[in-house]
Order: C-alpha cells, then sequence, then structure tokens
C-alpha cells in the first residue's frame, strides 16, 4: 500500500511542478486524477478560461452545424435580399419584423447570417490545420536545433531569424500570391509563416532542458540521443504545446482573415470572414452591418481561442499564474 | 556600447542574404512569366523572348542573383515594369508616409498601453484590473482592417470630425494611426502589466518601499525602468508583425504607403518592385531590431557591457 495515501495533504500538486500552487487547495492523493484531471481541475476553476472553452465549443458546433443553422444556401441571390436600386437590405427583424435576414443581407443580396455560420467553417479549418503545421514544425525545428547543437543549431536558428525578419503579411501575401490562392495553399502558407515563433520558444526550453540532470542519467544509462529527445525531452514539451497549439489558432484565424481582406486568401464564392469584410468596405457609409457582423465574428474567435489558451497557460504552468 | 552596435550590424549582414535569396527564389519560381507581363498582353513570341534576353530572365538563377545583389549595393534597384519609374524612386515616396503611420501607431500603442498596463498592476486583482484586462483582451482580438473602418465610420462619417481616407495632412494621420496602434497597445498593456507584477514582488522594490519611499516613487522610480525591459524586447520581436498590420491600414485608409506599394507590386507581378518593396522592408525591420537592441543596452547596463 501507498503510505502516500494515508495523509493527502503530504503530497501535493508540487509534485509535478516544483513550485506549486497553495497545496491546501490543490491537494490530492496521487493516483487519484492524471496529469491532465489536474489540469483540467485547475481550468474549470478559472472562470474566464471556461467563458473561452464554451465559446470555442459554440463556434465550433456554428461550423460544424451550419447546413443545419443557416437560414439559407449562403451562396443563393436573393431577388428581395436586394432594395429596388440595388442596395444590400437591412435587418428585416428591424424593418418588418420578419426573420427573413436576421442580420440584413450583402451587396449581392445574399444572406449575410448563413454567410457568416458558413465562413466559419473556413475560418476553424483554416485556424486549426495552419496552426497544426506551425507547431509541428517549429517543435521540431526548435527541439533538434537546441538538442543536437551545432552544426544544426546554427544553422536551424540562423534559418529561423531570417525567416522571423520578414514582414510576416507581406511574406504570406507574396507567397500567396505565387502559389495562387485555395484553401490549402493558405493553410501551408500561413502554417509556413507562424511556426518560427514556437521554434523559439521550444529552442529555448529545449536549451535548458538538456542541462537537466535526468537527461544526464538517461544518457549514462547509455540510452542514445534520439531516445532521449524522443522519450524524455518532448513530454517535456507538452504544456508548450498545447498552450500554444491554442493561442496559435487565435493569430492564425486573424492571419485568414487579413489575407482575404487583401483578397489573396480564400476565394469567392467561399464565404470567408475576412473577405465579406472585404467587399463590405465599398459599402460602410449605406450598410455597415456587411462590416460589423463579420468583424464581430472574427472578433469573437480570437478571443475565445486567447482566453482558452491564457487559461491553459495558467493551469499547466502555476509558476506563471498572473502573468499576461 | 560600440561594440554592441557592431556585432548587431555584423549578424543582420547574413540574415539580410538570406532574406534576398529567400525573396529572390520566391520570384524565381513565380509561374507567371515576367517578361509576359512587361510585354503586354498583345506582344509577339519573338518580342518576348527579346524582352527576356534584355531583362537577364533567361540567365540562370545565380547569375541574375549575384548581378541583382550586386546592383542593390551600388544603389540601383532597376525600374518597375509597369511604371517605368525607379525603383528606390517609387520607394523613397513611400517611406514619408508609411513613417508616420509607423511612428504615430507606435506612439499609441505607448501612450496607451503603458499606463493602463502600469495601472493595471498596481490596482492588481481589483475591478479596475480586471476591466482593463478584460477590454485589453478584446482589443488583442479585434482585426485591424475592421477597427479601422469602424473607426472611419464614426468618426468619418457619422461625426465627421476627420477626413474619409487619404493623405497629406496631420488630421489625416489621427485614425489611422489609432488603428494601428490600438492593438498593440492592447498587447502592451498585458506585457506591461506581467512584467511590473513581476519587478513589483522583488527584494528591492519592497526595501525601497521599507526605507519610507512612497509607493508610487518606489512604482515610478525602482521599478518602471526594469519592467520596461521585457517590453522593449518585445517590441523588437513586434516589429515584423507591426509592419504587416501597416499593410492593412494602409489598405483601409488608402493611405499611400510601401504596404500598398508592395501590395500592388504583387498583384500586378512587378518583380523589381516585389524585390524592392520586400528587401526594403526586411531592412527596416533588421535596422529597427538593431535599434531597440541599442535603446536596451542604454536603459540596461548589463546588456551593454554584453554579461547578457
Amino acid at each position: 500500500m501507498d503510505i502516500t495515501q494515508l495523509d493527502p495533504h503530504r503530497r501535493s500538486v508540487a509534485d509535478l511542478s516544483p513550485e506549486g500552487a497553495s497545496p491546501g487547495r490543490d491537494a490530492i492523493a496521487p493516483g487519484e486524477v492524471g496529469y491532465f484531471g489536474l489540469i483540467w481541475r485547475r481550468l474549470r476553476r478559472d472562470r474566464t478560461a471556461m467563458l473561452g472553452g464554451m465559446l470555442v465549443a459554440l463556434i465550433s458546433l456554428a461550423a460544424l452545424f451550419a447546413p443545419v443553422l443557416a437560414p439559407h444556401d449562403p451562396a443563393e441571390q436573393f431577388r428581395d435580399g436586394l432594395t429596388p436600386d440595388g442596395q444590400p437590405v437591412p435587418s428585416t427583424l428591424l424593418t418588418d419584423g420578419s426573420t427573413r435576414f436576421p442580420i440584413g443581407t450583402d451587396a449581392n443580396g445574399r444572406d449575410l447570417l448563413s454567410r457568416i455560420l458558413y465562413g466559419a467553417q473556413v475560418s476553424l479549418i483554416v485556424g486549426v490545420l495552419a496552426n497544426t503545421l506551425a507547431v509541428t514544425l517549429g517543435t521540431l525545428i526548435g527541439s533538434v536545433a537546441g538538442f543536437f547543437g551545432d552544426p544544426l543549431e546554427t544553422l536551424l536558428m540562423r534559418f529561423t531569424d531570417v525567416m522571423m525578419a520578414f514582414p510576416t503579411l507581406l511574406l504570406a501575401m507574396a507567397l500567396v500570391a505565387i502559389l495562387k490562392p485555395n484553401l490549402w495553399i493558405i493553410i501551408l502558407v500561413i502554417g509556413v509563416v507562424y511556426w518560427t515563433w514556437i521554434a523559439r520558444v521550444v529552442y529555448g526550453q529545449v536549451l535548458a532542458l538538456r542541462e537537466r540532470d535526468f537527461v544526464t542519467a538517461t544518457r549514462a544509462l547509455g540510452a542514445g540521443r534520439l531516445f532521449i529527445l524522443v522519450r524524455h525531452i518532448l513530454p517535456q514539451l507538452v504544456p508548450t504545446i498545447i498552450v500554444w497549439g491554442t493561442l496559435g489558432i487565435a493569430t492564425n484565424v486573424m492571419l485568414e482573415a487579413s489575407l482575404s481582406y487583401l483578397g489573396i486568401g480564400v476565394q469567392p464564392p467561399t464565404p470567408s470572414w475576412g473577405g465579406m469584410i472585404q467587399q463590405g468596405q465599398s459599402y460602410y457609409r449605406t450598410a455597415p452591418w456587411m462590416v460589423i457582423f463579420p468583424g464581430l465574428a472574427i472578433m469573437l474567435t480570437v478571443f475565445a481561442f486567447n482566453l482558452l489558451g491564457d487559461g491553459l497557460r495558467d493551469a499547466l504552468d502555476p509558476t506563471q499564474r498572473n502573468r499576461m | 556600447m560600440w561594440t554592441l552596435l557592431a556585432r548587431r550590424i555584423l549578424q543582420a549582414i547574413p540574415v539580410l542574404i538570406g532574406i534576398s535569396l529567400i525573396t529572390f527564389v520566391l520570384i524565381y519560381y513565380l509561374p507567371a512569366d515576367p517578361a509576359r507581363m512587361y510585354a503586354g498582353p498583345s506582344a509577339t513570341v519573338e518580342t518576348v523572348a527579346r524582352i527576356r534576353h534584355e531583362l537577364g530572365l533567361d540567365q540562370p538563377f545565380w547569375v541574375q542573383y549575384t548581378r541583382y545583389i550586386g546592383r542593390v549595393l551600388q544603389g540601383d534597384w532597376g525600374f518597375s515594369y509597369r511604371k517605368q519609374i525607379a525603383v528606390t524612386e517609387l520607394i523613397l515616396s513611400r517611406v514619408p508616409y508609411t513613417l508616420a503611420l509607423t511612428l504615430g501607431g507606435i506612439f499609441v500603442e505607448l501612450a496607451i498601453g503603458l499606463p493602463v498596463g502600469i495601472a493595471s498592476a498596481v490596482a492588481r486583482g481589483r475591478w479596475a484590473d480586471r476591466v482593463g484586462m478584460f477590454v485589453a483582451l478584446i482589443g488583442i482580438s479585434a482585426p485591424p482592417f475592421w477597427l479601422g473602418l469602424l473607426l472611419l465610420y464614426w468618426f468619418g462619417y457619422l461625426i465627421p470630425i476627420f477626413p474619409l481616407g487619404g493623405a497629406g495632412s496631420p488630421v489625416h494621420l489621427v485614425l489611422p494611426a489609432l488603428t494601428a496602434g490600438l492593438g498593440g497597445a492592447a498587447w502592451y498593456a498585458r506585457m506591461m502589466r506581467s512584467s511590473m507584477l513581476d519587478i513589483l514582488a522583488t527584494d528591492y522594490v519592497r526595501t525601497a518601499r521599507a526605507k519610507g519611499r512612497a509607493y508610487f516613487a518606489a512604482v515610478l522610480r525602482h521599478a518602471l525602468p526594469n519592467a520596461l525591459n521585457p517590453v522593449i524586447t518585445m517590441a523588437g520581436m513586434d516589429i515584423p508583425w507591426f509592419i504587416g498590420g501597416v499593410v492593412l491600414v494602409e489598405r483601409v485608409f488608402n493611405w499611400p504607403g510601401l504596404g500598398r506599394l508592395a501590395v500592388e507590386a504583387i498583384e500586378t507581378v512587378d518583380v523589381p518592385l516585389i524585390l524592392g518593396t520586400v528587401i526594403f522592408t526586411s531592412l527596416l525591420v533588421v535596422f529597427s531590431g538593431i535599434l531597440i537592441d541599442v535603446v536596451q543596452g542604454l536603459v540596461d547596463p548589463r546588456i551593454r557591457y554584453g554579461q547578457h
């Protein structure tokens, strides 16, 4: 029998993170919950993080069930979607109380709400996949550079410096222009532009980790370097990967919207929030709803992933609590 | 100080070579034919071939690259295919606008971000802190081009205080600078708060207060200079993103800056202009980075004497 179970206060979460949170509140018996159970407990107490999580869930559901939720086909141009002189129609809730076009129409007489719901699909697919690519590349390059040392270290980190010195959006634009924009190219380009940040963070962590005693001990036992990297270093990076895997989605949703706003992102007729704002720009004085609602959708999505990511950072690393 | 400067400039050289090389590779593999773009759609195949030869586009990659770099170093950045104007002239005519917008934006970032961050740290945990940080997070999450259009709608159209775009007078700069700076202000408020909290918890700030210094004197004189350091580092990493944001703001306000020039160049496959604008903005980024390092050296003697 494990004697520590006799006294639940003797061992606390501090075992998982040395400078852990107050032992009284977080104290648990070992074996009761796993590492992720513990993270979940901390996260559940964080009200803003839970708000972020709920928003992320809601937006994901909206994207997933867009075909069911959307009142209309997002590409259908309605005759009554334009005023007699060809202008976009404002919210019908305000004009005649009907739910025909709940937040109005765009310059082609298409239903704005339906387009925003379908736009969520594009945003989330690009945000999640591009970020998966960026985190994978960043972790790979950062950890290899940090762990194996020179000459790989100099080569990879100088390359990272060069990539970071490019004005982010200009590089993305140039790449998209060369490769011709479509959904997969956008994902590829955003991933390729964004990995440098993660590589820097991972590199710094691996530099510190490789000097730790457990690495020396494993090496003394005769383990190969690749084995140490995969089995002992990479698991230590899981918190970083989770946090950046969430926060990065926020940044990438924003990048996709920016590219689409500049007209080199996801191409029409596929509805994308940035593209909708681009179209709305010509009408913002007479039909401000064409700009306001897609922007709110972008802001809410980015906000949700930021909140959740911040909360995860606090939950995974209590020493960082109350930081930004 | 001078050794720091010299070291950073030397380090910048391989970065600049890397940037020019990558940009050149991208252009080289462009599917659109620059010679055809130059000659126009109605030109004959022979004309296009002759132009390709004249522009040196039929040469192997390394010949084209070394020739280009050689000319750039002599100040000859080539002529825009579209406009038939020297690339340097086009770029230099746009620099004042982008510079004004950038400085205006940075001013907004710091003038709003730093005080809010400091106030938030001092009021830690109280409602002012919570509200401030919540608003900051919303500010970070709002797309700059959307903020710009909302500002235009409210303060250019509904309440016509500011012009609806374009450039020319200081009044024209207000809304674009606000748009470029608000997101960053939110970001710096968060950075400043966290940095301040770290420093306020240190022994020397406690000592200063124990010695009887007033709370705000302790905060401003002892904590602030040290708390600024990570914020300055962040500013250095932020520049490429800031310049990216400027591209968007220029589009919203029809601001005749470098970003718009680059966008036009990319849209019209104007090869010398793409190369010129991308390399020039990267130069700006690299040298602002060096400037930031020097500022940091001035603020923090530990960095100045190379113990970092």
